[in-house]
């Protein structure tokens, strides 16, 4: 049963992005591009990480996906313009699967059943934060800070 | 399910960003792409954990959580710099910013 | 000091003339005087260092040292190179340096106005060098070396002017006329003597290969002095005397058929030119022809024995006749270029000292008696002559010869010094010190030299024969000098009567005898002579040679040139083709790799993110072949 949720979360995901990736009108590509997060954190439930997929939610589907719509907003040239595809990428990037698919195939270890092991509780998270991560999270703040102040350095217009 | 599986479905993801990133010419596609990548990645760090062995501390998991801020933090500052550069060249077409030749 | 030591380095006196002519060549003509002090410099040098060898030999007898080093070898032949001091060499070094060092002097004043002054000064050093090379040659190849320089040099200094068509004429008739002579000087080897005589024909002007002596007269007067009284000519006379005992080689009572030759031709030579002297009206040119007639008396001199007294002779006329020559440049020069004595006169008020040196070098050259050293040497010729066992008549024609320069030389005196001054009198004035200075020297030299040739004390022919010398006054009064006293004083006398009441119109002697006078006046045509014989003989086997160098030896260098050539073209080719063409198609392409390459550089970043993902996928599918 697992494996059937996975398959269809998968083909969900896949085709989101895969829309985001191609669709010649911008917002619609933005609007595939939420489909694919959200089947994203869909992933991240269905293997056990109930926390990371709704911070997916929150953030990507929540905070990058608007940004990206308003992005879109504040460039338009004309609403409807058409973007061409440039095949060479579709190669590259053809190749690369390609690539990766071989290395998967050929490791061992990854194709064993195995049984998932623990839960994962907002506690857990919160005992990991404070202390094994309490210098990364430190961290974590002061680029977002830097960050906001650094994109509203750039799009501060002088008058 | 295994762990091959979900990789499979990762690298795929990756694949789909890095065409994304690679074969439009609008600059908020490349966008898409990076936080597409980014996203896969995240996918696998979560597999790995989910099928590695027990540790107190589920370091895969807090990996994708500061993956997911810190990626926030990226497309923020990227789509600020789309605007701007928008604002100065009037265009949002990657062909046009070739500032960086040779 | 040892006299071998001294040989060893007798080098350095030719050596530093050549090298003060080196370094005047090397300067701007600008600096004249640095030229001229460096010039009369070096003969000072060259004169102190002579002074001193000749005073170092004169306390050894029989002195001959020399220093020899072998060349090169050749099979069995030893090539040797060296030096030679023997009391010849030491008198010829003090007169030549002396003598030339007088003459440097008044050069200074006599070429003041000629733009190549600093190049004269070269050619005078140079010059000079060669002559002391040929003084202390101890060779006859090495002499014969320094002879052709001598040649060369006098080449250089006849033809000076050689802007002048005349003077570069002359200078090519001395060259080649004395060429003549030095092809039988290198022949010496084989046709001994009488071909070594030949070169001193040439060299000392000798009948018949006078004919370049007077026409040198076209040179600078002090080069006239140097070349053509003390130093070049005299090099004929030198290598006679240097050679007698070639000449004399199995002489029976001091003659053979060398010396023979010798003599008749110097009285030949003697007596022409004292006749020629009479009718000639360039100053410089009587000169000449008493300088040649005075050679022709050495030469009979060595012939009939007298090596001593001939060479004694050599020395003093050296003085007198520098003397001579160049008071003679002193009035050339006071009378502003005028060479013509008919146009001079009563310069005796106006030039004074000119006036009396050249007196005194004319009664030397006459032969006056006591004060004036020609007087001693030419009775010791004449008494050489009188003793020779094969004829009178050489006696009796220097008698007639000495006759004559007497005459010629006070027909001299009268047309210059005498009378009324005419054209270029009138604005004539005496010449500067540095020229007079020089004439004064080699004045008091003459009457000096008399008191030590003097017969009554023989000392030079004893230090050059190697005899002892004893004091003899009862030879001074011998029946030489009387006859004599007789010549000299019947040659002053005719002169002064005939052109007593010379009034610078015709010569009497023209009035009296126009066709002889004529034949005199023209050099008894001998000139001309050479002019139509030998001379066209000449131009037509040089025309001769000059078809079958241009068209056969020609022929044959364009035939290489050509084969040269066609090499060239098909290098060309080859280089042109293969391997421009291979070098163009290497560029070419490396051109298109790197163009192909640097498109990389597009500046788009797409094309950044694919190279990079192709390259992580590469190093992907390595590292995982590789586990």
């Amino acid at each position: 049963m697992n494996t059937a949720a996975f398959v269809v979360i998968a083909i969900f995901t896949l085709l989101g992005a895969l829309a985001a990736a191609t669709l010649p009108r911008l917002i619609h590509a933005a609007l595939s591009l939420v489909v694919g997060f959200v089947g994203l954190a869909a992933f991240y439930i269905l293997l056990g990480a109930e926390f990371v997929g709704l911070v997916q939610i929150f953030v990507y589907v929540g905070a990058v996906a608007v940004l990206i719509v308003f992005t879109i907003l504040l460039t338009r040239r004309e609403a409807t313009e058409r973007d061409p595809f440039n095949w060479l990428g579709a190669i590259v990037a053809l190749a690369v699967f390609g690539g990766l698919l071989w290395t998967i195939s050929h490791s061992d270890f990854v194709w064993q059943a195995h049984v998932p092991n623990q839960d994962l509780t907002v506690r857990r998270i919160g005992d990991a934060l404070m202390t094994a991560y309490i210098w990364p999270l430190l961290c974590v703040g002061v680029l977002l800070t830097a960050a906001m102040i650094g994109a509203l350095i750039l799009v501060y217009e002088e008058k | 399910m295994s762990l091959g599986l979900i990789l499979i479905a990762s690298s795929g993801l990756f694949s789909i960003g890095l065409l994304a990133a690679l074969s439009r010419r609008h600059a908020i596609f490349m966008l898409i792409g990076i936080e597409l990548m980014l996203a896969a990645a995240n996918l696998n760090f979560v597999a790995f954990w989910r099928f590695g062995p027990p540790s107190p501390n589920p370091h895969g998991a807090l990996f994708a959580i500061f993956s997911i801020a810190i990626a926030a933090a990226e497309a923020a500052v990227g789509l600020a710099l789309v605007i701007a550069v928008y604002r100065h060249y009037r265009t949002t077409s990657v062909d046009r910013m070739t500032q960086l030749k040779g | 000091m040892n006299p071998w030591l001294l040989a060893q380095f007798l080098w350095i006196i030719p050596a530093i003339p050549l090298a003060a002519s080196l370094v005047v060549l090397s300067l701007k003509s600008s600096r004249r005087k640095t030229a001229a002090a460096i010039a009369i410099g070096g003969q000072v040098a060259a004169l102190i260092l002579s002074i001193a060898v000749f005073v170092s030999t004169l306390g050894a007898r029989e002195y001959r040292a020399f220093f020899n080093f072998t060349w090169f070898t050749a099979g069995y032949d030893h090539i040797q190179f060296g030096w030679l001091l023997d009391p010849l060499t030491a008198v010829m070094l003090v007169m030549v340096t002396l003598v030339s060092l007088c003459i440097f002097v008044f050069s200074v004043g006599y070429m003041a106005d000629d733009e190549k002054f600093t190049r004269f000064f070269a050619y005078l050093s140079f010059f000079t060098a060669a002559m002391l090379g040929v003084v202390v040659a101890n060779s006859l190849l090495l002499l014969f070396v320094c002879w052709e320089l001598v040649g060369l040099a006098s080449y250089l200094l006849i033809g000076f002017w050689i802007e002048k068509p005349s003077a570069a004429a002359a200078a090519k008739k001395a060259f080649i006329t004395t060429r003549i002579g030095d092809l039988g000087f290198f022949l010496a080897t084989t046709l001994a003597a009488l071909l070594i005589f030949c070169g001193a024909m040439g060299k000392s002007g000798q009948f018949p290969l006078h004919v370049w002596l007077p026409d040198a007269m076209e040179g600078p007067t002090p080069v006239s002095a140097l070349i053509h009284a003390a130093t070049m000519v005299a090099a004929g006379v030198f290598l006679v005397a240097r050679t007698y005992p070639l000449f004399a080689f199995g002489s029976v009572h001091g003659v053979t058929p060398s010396l023979t030759v010798v003599v008749w031709i110097g009285v030949i030579t003697a007596l022409m030119a004292s006749l020629v002297a009479v009718a000639q009206v360039d100053i410089k040119r009587i000169l000449a022809y008493s300088t040649v007639s005075q050679l022709g008396l050495m030469m009979v001199s060595l012939g009939v024995g007298g090596v001593a007294a001939g060479i004694v002779h050599l020395l003093a006329h050296a003085f007198f006749k520098a003397l001579l020559f160049l008071g003679s440049g002193s009035v050339i020069h006071g009378c502003h270029g005028e060479q013509d004595i008919r146009k001079m006169g009563g310069l005796r008020t106006i030039m004074p000292v000119t006036f009396f040196t050249y007196a005194i070098g004319m009664m030397a050259l006459s032969g006056v008696p006591l004060f004036f050293c020609g007087a001693w040497s030419k009775e010791a010729v004449l008494d050489a002559t009188h003793h020779w066992p094969v004829s009178n008549l050489p006696w009796v024609l220097m008698i007639m010869g000495v006759l004559l320069t007497a005459f010629y030389m006070t027909r001299q005196m009268i047309y210059v010094f005498f009378g009324q001054p005419r054209s270029a009198s009138a604005g004539a004035h005496e010449s500067p010190s540095v020229m007079l200075i020089p004439l004064i020297v080699l004045a008091g030299c003459t009457v000096i030299f008399s008191v030590v040739l003097s017969p009554a004390w023989p000392w030079l022919e004893s230090y050059l024969t190697g005899d002892h010398a004893t004091l003899r006054w009862g030879d001074l009064l011998t029946s030489t000098v009387f006859v004599s006293l007789i010549l000299v004083g019947a040659g002053i006398a005719a002169a002064a009567v005939i052109y007593r009441r010379f009034g610078g119109a015709i010569d009497p002697l023209q009035r009296a005898a126009p066709i002889v006078f004529r034949f005199l006046e023209e050099r008894m045509w001998i000139d001309e002579l050479y002019e139509r014989t030998v001379v066209r003989f000449a131009k037509i086997l040089a025309g001769l040679s000059d078809w079958l160098d241009r068209n056969v030896w020609d022929g044959f260098v364009r035939l290489f040139a050509a084969a040269g050539q066609l090499t060239g073209i098909l290098t060309r080719g080859f280089d042109e083709r293969g391997i421009n063409a291979g070098v163009d198609e290497a560029t070419t392409g490396a051109r298109g790799l790197g163009w192909s390459v640097g498109r990389l550089h597009s500046g788009k970043v797409q094309g950044y993110l694919g190279v990079v993902a192709i390259g992580a996928l590469a190093l992907l599918l390595l590292l995982a072949w590789l586990a």
